[in-house]
């Protein structure tokens, strides 16, 4: 094993200043375009990532907007139907794909190194890769859109409409292909928070003392592993229908249309306990520090959390409750679904208990979290009512499954996500948005949300159905359709708002210091925002809340080489130190890489020989990111 | 906050290899990754076999010689890969070299053996839906021998370089051959899915 007196300079020779100077230099990106885009550091990668997922949620917003628009009135002429088609068809998908789940592993690719108190994310290149694929992504959808070539399947696809027989053009593609590269970034993700919070944690940091939010990322990337090659194998079949003549989807020639809907929805399910189980760890942390105690029931909470990520696949069947299926197949998922409120309840009552026990300070963050709890809490009744099969046959393709999925997805996933960014802003930005602001953020999209959202309960169950583009005056859903379009202004002025807030206060807000709410977790730690190295030295941890146990002092390792970027590595279970690993330095071929994966996921709409020759670049580009380039890391 | 050093990490070696290191655990998690989608094609092909009124649709059975010399190859691969792996756990670099030459021509060899599994399928991918699972079935399995041809003959170039002698790089070398035996596990449920459960 090699000796550090000859291999290189150790953090114990440096004083305080020196050590400093060293580990700056050694960790930061280069300056200019590019080192931006060239930068392997999860904190710079991590806010871009969150910055461009809220630039899709405002895209996205602008969308409903434009729907609230053409049925606030029957028979409106604002919007056409083949452009509405268009609409709700991308307003799914881009809420879903570009917004929530990579907002919550851009979240996690910020916090979780932090947290568990490293330097960097595990495979520092591969995140890079998976900024620029997920960006790849986005833009291919939204140009698409623009020139009047968006999908308009809907978000789920279903064939046959978006088959070779219906789906004429290359709508249908753009949105397949899009699919690809947004899994494609959420692997990579998933794979690097695995690693991290499996061999990155801080020595010490036994299973037991992982904080929940890091549980809860941990448990999500689990659920992207095992749910994600689903989507990815059922929208490669869609494109190879379309553009080779297979015939996966083709009841004449022995393929089948439920293929498509099963293979959709064993990922679709999950995924929507991919969007959730991050909120519930942003909300456990939330409720901690602002009643300043442990969340109650720390194992019954991570049981929790495994138990809903295991039976989130036992649960697909109940989006097709009305496409014919076995009775008792049906039974058997209606079942599952009614389980799965039990570890959501458990996981409330934990809550609940935090709340009662402790003292809470209501500032944002925490309304938040106060009106996840009222909102999801309704998203979840009517979520039992539709996991019955006659409810949800009289329901199913009306606006109650509109009303019922925006109470789940915006209250269980947005509200938290909200909190999260009053909450961690400082540590993201070095400063505080506006208390002042924030509640009238909370009030405006609190109030707007319940009346926009709502009502939808009683449209539905007055006939409405969703997805379409007008109504006949006749129908009695005029008055209500109109309210629903006036308070969606309300939830449009709250996010405005926030946007507001967020932007103004990353320039002007108050600075913030290390631990401005007081919390118990590593992140606090270091300065915010932190050092690009975040921690002059590795702490060591000897308790569940390491910052409530001694709030003065921080216990650190020392022995880390300051001339070359290096983390510990620890054991799965009790997280003792194992190794110093190296940590690749910053590299510009992630970006060529993924632009080549571009060039021959676009061109691969148009032409299957695009694998063949589209892999070329690929190849190169990954042997010039692999190839060692005599960096310190390099070595031993 | 201030610091107050708790632990020495001096004398802890500069690289994990094994289950100490990331790429070992990213590895790991890569292949979780394939493994399902390799695991959701043969239900794939059992649920549209569950439709089909007979199976294969409209076509005899596959031709076993291709695809059974196939699996006898990549069975045979794993004694020298096994080997490379325990070399590179000894960082034996003149055996590894020699290990890299002989696992570059196995992951080769077999893309010509696969080249005649395709037509002993006796289907076209656009025939029908047997012939399509079947074809993306095959196709899933070869890219991922093709993948890991390269990935050898890149590691090979790379053992015989200044840059081969590092423990880091011979942990590369094991990670690699931990991957070839995913490979070759993989296709051992989907031969007999291929061959096998049409002939039954």
């Amino acid at each position: 094993m090699t000796d550090l007196g000859k291999a290189g300079l150790a953090d114990t020779a440096l004083s305080n200043t020196e050590l400093r100077r060293a580990l700056a230099s050694t960790w930061s990106a280069q300056p200019g375009l590019w080192g931006a885009l060239s930068t392997v550091d999860h904190k710079v990668i991590g806010r871009r990532y969150v910055a461009t997922a809220f630039v899709f949620l405002a895209l996205g917003g602008v969308l409903s907007l434009l729907m609230r628009l053409q049925l606030s009135q029957p028979e409106a002429r604002f919007i056409g139907p083949d452009r509405y088609n268009q609409i709700f068809t991308m307003h799914g998908s881009n809420m879903m794909f570009l917004f929530a789940v990579p907002v919550m592993q851009a979240m996690a690719v910020y916090l979780v190194p932090l947290m568990v108190g490293t330097r960097n994310i595990a495979f520092p290149r591969l995140n890079a890769f998976s900024y620029w694929i997920y960006l790849a992504g986005g833009l291919l959808l939204w140009i698409a859109f623009v020139v009047d070539t968006g999908p308009d399947v809907g978000w789920f696809a279903y064939v046959p409409l978006s088959g070779p027989q219906y789906g004429i053009g290359k709508r249908a593609d753009i949105w397949a292909q899009m699919i690809t590269f947004t899994e494609l970034s959420a692997l990579a993700i998933a794979v690097e928070i695995v690693v991290t919070v499996f061999k990155q944690r801080a020595p010490g940091m036994s299973l037991d003392r992982i904080p929940l939010f890091v549980w809860s990322m941990l448990v999500t990337s689990f659920l992207i592993i095992l749910a994600m090659p689903a989507i990815m194998i059922a929208s490669t079949s869609l494109i190879l229908d379309r553009l080779v003549g297979t015939h996966f989807f083709n009841p004449a020639e022995g393929g089948d249309v439920l293929l498509w809907q099963h293979l959709f929805w064993f990922f679709g399910h999950p995924e929507v306990y991919i969007i959730f189980l991050p909120a519930v760890g942003m909300v456990s942390t939330i409720v901690a520090t602002f009643t300043g105690r442990p969340v109650f029931g720390y194992l019954a909470m991570v049981m929790a959390l495994v138990a809903t990520g295991v039976l989130a696949f036992g649960l697909w069947v109940h989006h097709m409750f009305v496409a014919g299926l076995p009775r008792l197949g049906e039974s058997f998922f209606t079942a599952s679904s009614m389980a799965i409120a039990v570890p959501a309840g458990l996981q409330i009552f934990c809550w609940l208990a935090t709340i009662w026990a402790g003292k809470p300070i209501f500032k944002t963050p925490f309304l938040f979290v106060i009106g996840f709890i009222v909102i999801f809490v309704l998203g979840g009744l009517t979520g039992v009512m539709v996991a019955s099969v006659p409810f949800d046959t009289q329901v199913h393709d009306t606006y109650f499954v509109v009303a019922h999925f925006h109470y789940v997805l915006v209250g269980g996933a947005v509200f938290p996500l909200l909190g999260a960014i009053y909450y961690w802003f400082p540590k993201l930005t070095g400063r505080m948005m506006s208390e002042a602001l924030g509640r009238w953020v909370f009030g405006l999209i609190f109030v707007g949300f319940n009346l926009t959202f709502f009502p939808m309960h009683i449209l539905g169950l007055e006939g409405m159905p969703r997805r379409i583009y007008t109504y006949q005056p006749e129908m009695p859903w005029a008055g209500l359709n109109m309210f629903v379009s006036l308070s969606a202004i309300v939830l449009a002025a709250g996010f405005a708002l926030f946007f507001f807030d967020a932007i103004r206060s990353a320039r002007w807000g108050a600075v913030a210091g290390a631990n401005p709410w007081g919390a118990s977790t590593l992140e606090w730690a270091t300065a915010s925002p932190p050092h690009p190295y975040n921690f002059a030295m590795p702490p060591v941890v000897s308790s569940r809340e390491p910052l409530w146990a001694d709030a003065v002092t921080l216990p650190v390792a020392a022995g880390l080489r300051v001339d070359r970027r290096e983390v510990v590595i620890t054991s799965v279970v009790e997280g003792t130190p194992q190794a110093r690993e190296a940590s690749v330095g910053h590299s510009i071929w992630p970006l060529w890489a993924a632009l080549a994966t571009t060039l021959a996921l676009i061109w691969s709409i148009f032409s299957p020989w695009a694998v063949v020759w589209g892999s070329i670049p690929i190849a190169v580009s990954l042997i010039g990111w692999f190839w060692p380039k005599g960096a310190p890391e390099d070595e031993s | 906050m201030k610091e107050n050093i708790v632990l020495d990490l001096r004398e802890l070696p500069a690289d994990g290899l094994g289950t100490a290191s990331p790429s070992w655990w990213g590895t790991l998690a890569f292949m979780l990754i394939e493994g399902t989608g390799f695991a959701l094609s043969i239900v794939i092909y059992l649920y549209l076999m569950s439709l089909a009124p007979r199976w294969p649709l409209g076509v005899p059975p596959p031709n076993l010689a291709a695809g059974t010399a196939l699996t006898a190859l990549l069975m045979a691969s794993l004694v020298p890969n096994i080997l490379i792996a325990r070399w590179a756990r000894e960082q034996d670099l003149r055996k590894v070299r020699l290990g890299l030459i002989v696992m570059a021509v196995l992951g080769i060899v077999p893309l010509i053996l696969r080249a005649f599994e395709f037509p002993a399928m006796h289907v076209k991918w656009d025939q029908n839906a047997y012939g399509s699972i079947v074809w993306v079935m095959l196709g899933l399995h070869t890219s991922h021998i093709l993948t890991d041809a390269i990935e050898t003959l890149v590691l090979t170039c790379l053992m015989f370089s200044r840059h081969g002698d590092t423990p880091r790089r011979f942990g590369d070398v094991s990670d690699n051959a931990m991957y070839w035996n995913f490979v070759v596990a993989t296709w051992l449920p989907m031969y007999a899915c291929l061959y096998w459960i049409p002939r039954l």
